[in-house]
């Protein structure tokens, strides 16, 4: 196999293939980063909604637990198809990477929120109550108070979401979205042997996640060293 | 008038009723003790005033001015004037005590920084915490924390402050340095009232006794009376046990 490699190895490492993995890897980054960054806020105010109480705000909490639920459930690549086909009938001429962005927003948002809930809850009751009984709003609280408290308990599995949710941003290809697994796939086509081609793909997938997962783990520790004397 | 008056109250956690016909009027500078077992409904009345649990009939007035528990913005206004320190400290575990002290006054009341930081170190200087400033509360002992939810409830220049049961969570020597400040407070004439089971020191700093069963008051008056005279049995019999040990 490593001969094999080697000897496809002048003819893969062209200019034009290095700069198609490279726009590849830009999408596959820039839709995990979509994902990831509007994910979260709208995680965020899905489960800020689910923490609400009182009869006004009753139909908002409704539809963010739908939401919630919905998408958790179905599988990414049934998702990602019913957008594909409802903005092929309403928006015809959106692009194919837009498509793919708002889609992996969907699941990253029904996700996160719930990793969000847990830790929002996980913040001992009489945290609200003293914010309430000072006048602070629901924001307030949740800024000031809430948040700042249950970032240990969200990051650790909000990370590993992030990881698993690059690779899944590898379905996008089933729509014809050029991203690294498409790229793999590609290569493999144009005649590459697939240890090679999908060898690429497996190694730049590594060189983003991996980075991600050390941040993860670097601001893990951050937040458990600014609360110093628990040890 | 009365600062605060209370009339006809009731309040219930679902089908339980906890507060039935209460009436009690405060008057500026009272120190009220309100005693009696668990479960008679003390903390429950602090509760309702703070809005935290919603009075079900009955009236709270504050200087002749019923307060509807229904409108936020009118229990916004009510919290401006009342606050209330309660058992179990309740600071942020998420910030130094400087910032538990002087968060709302800059965040939420928009006071100007550097005036409410002067303030909240004289009142943690006061509790005897001028050295803990930039401590977190869980490098406290239980009574400092105590004594930090003090200070931060007197950061917002309530005219009335509510102590729920706040030496109830302490070990038994902690006790004395948090009555030490609510003692200064009654000393300095701020309206409080008391919810305790230091019978010692409710006779001491109250200037009226309020004893409550079963989600009514059932006397009250001066220290002396109802512990020394109690008229009614059901104080009568309290008394008599606490007084045993």
């Amino acid at each position: 196999m490593f001969s094999q490699i080697a000897s496809e190895w002048p003819d893969f490492a062209t200019y034009y293939n290095m700069l198609f993995l490279a726009q590849a890897a830009g999408t596959t980054l820039a839709l995990s980063a979509l994902g990831v960054v509007l994910g979260s806020l709208l995680g965020l105010a899905l489960a800020v909604t689910r923490t609400t109480r009182g009869r006004l705000l009753a139909p908002l909490r409704t539809l963010a637990f739908t939401f919630t639920e919905i998408f958790r459930r179905v599988p990414f690549l049934v998702t990602l198809m019913l957008a594909f086909f409802v903005f092929q009938m309403f928006f015809a001429d959106t692009s194919l990477f837009v498509v793919a962005a708002v889609t992996t927003t969907l699941i990253a948002a029904a996700f996160l929120s719930e990793i969000i809930r847990g830790g929002l809850n996980s913040v001992h009751p009489n945290q609200w109550e003293a914010a309430a009984a000072m006048n602070f709003s629901l924001l307030q609280t949740i800024r000031h108070v809430v948040l700042p408290q249950a970032w240990r308990i969200i990051l650790p599995p909000a990370f590993g979401f992030f990881v698993l949710f690059i690779k899944d941003t590898a379905l996008a290809s089933q729509i014809g979205v050029v991203e690294l697994t498409y790229a793999g796939k590609v290569l493999n086509n144009k005649g590459f042997s697939p240890a090679l081609a999908f060898g690429a793909i497996l190694i730049i997938y590594f060189l983003i996640s991996y980075p991600l997962a050390r941040l993860g783990a670097a601001l893990e520790a951050r937040l458990a060293s600014s609360r110093h004397h628990r040890s | 008038m009365h600062h605060l008056d209370i009339t006809a109250l009731e309040a219930r956690y679902g089908a339980h009723t906890v507060l039935s016909g209460i009436n009690l009027s405060v008057g500026r500078g009272d120190v009220i003790g309100l005693i009696g077992p668990s479960g008679s409904g003390k903390s429950t009345i602090l509760r309702v005033l703070m809005g935290l649990l919603p009075p079900g009939s009955g009236s709270i007035k504050l200087d002749g001015v019923a307060v509807n528990y229904a409108n936020a913005r009118e229990v916004r206004r009510l919290r401006d004037r009342i606050a209330i320190v309660f058992q179990q400290y309740n600071l942020f575990q998420n910030m130094t005590v400087l910032q538990n002290v002087t968060i709302t006054p800059i965040k939420i009341k928009k006071r100007p920084k550097a005036e409410v930081e002067e303030e909240a170190k004289a009142l943690l200087a006061k509790v005897g915490l001028a050295d803990k400033f930039n401590s977190y509360p869980d490098q406290l002992s239980g009574g400092q924390q105590q004594r930090v939810a003090i200070a931060r409830a007197l950061a917002l220049r309530p005219e009335i402050l509510l102590l729920d049961e706040v030496t109830a969570a302490l070990d038994p020597e902690l006790v004395s340095e948090v009555l030490d400040s609510i003692r200064l407070l009654a000393k300095e004439g701020m309206t409080m009232m008391i919810v305790s089971h230091e019978m010692g020191f409710i006779r001491e700093v109250a200037s009226r006794v309020v004893f409550m069963a079963s989600g009514k008051i059932v006397e009250e008056g001066p220290a002396a009376q109802i512990f020394d005279a109690p008229t009614q049995a059901r104080t009568q019999d309290f008394v008599s046990k606490i007084l045993r040990h």
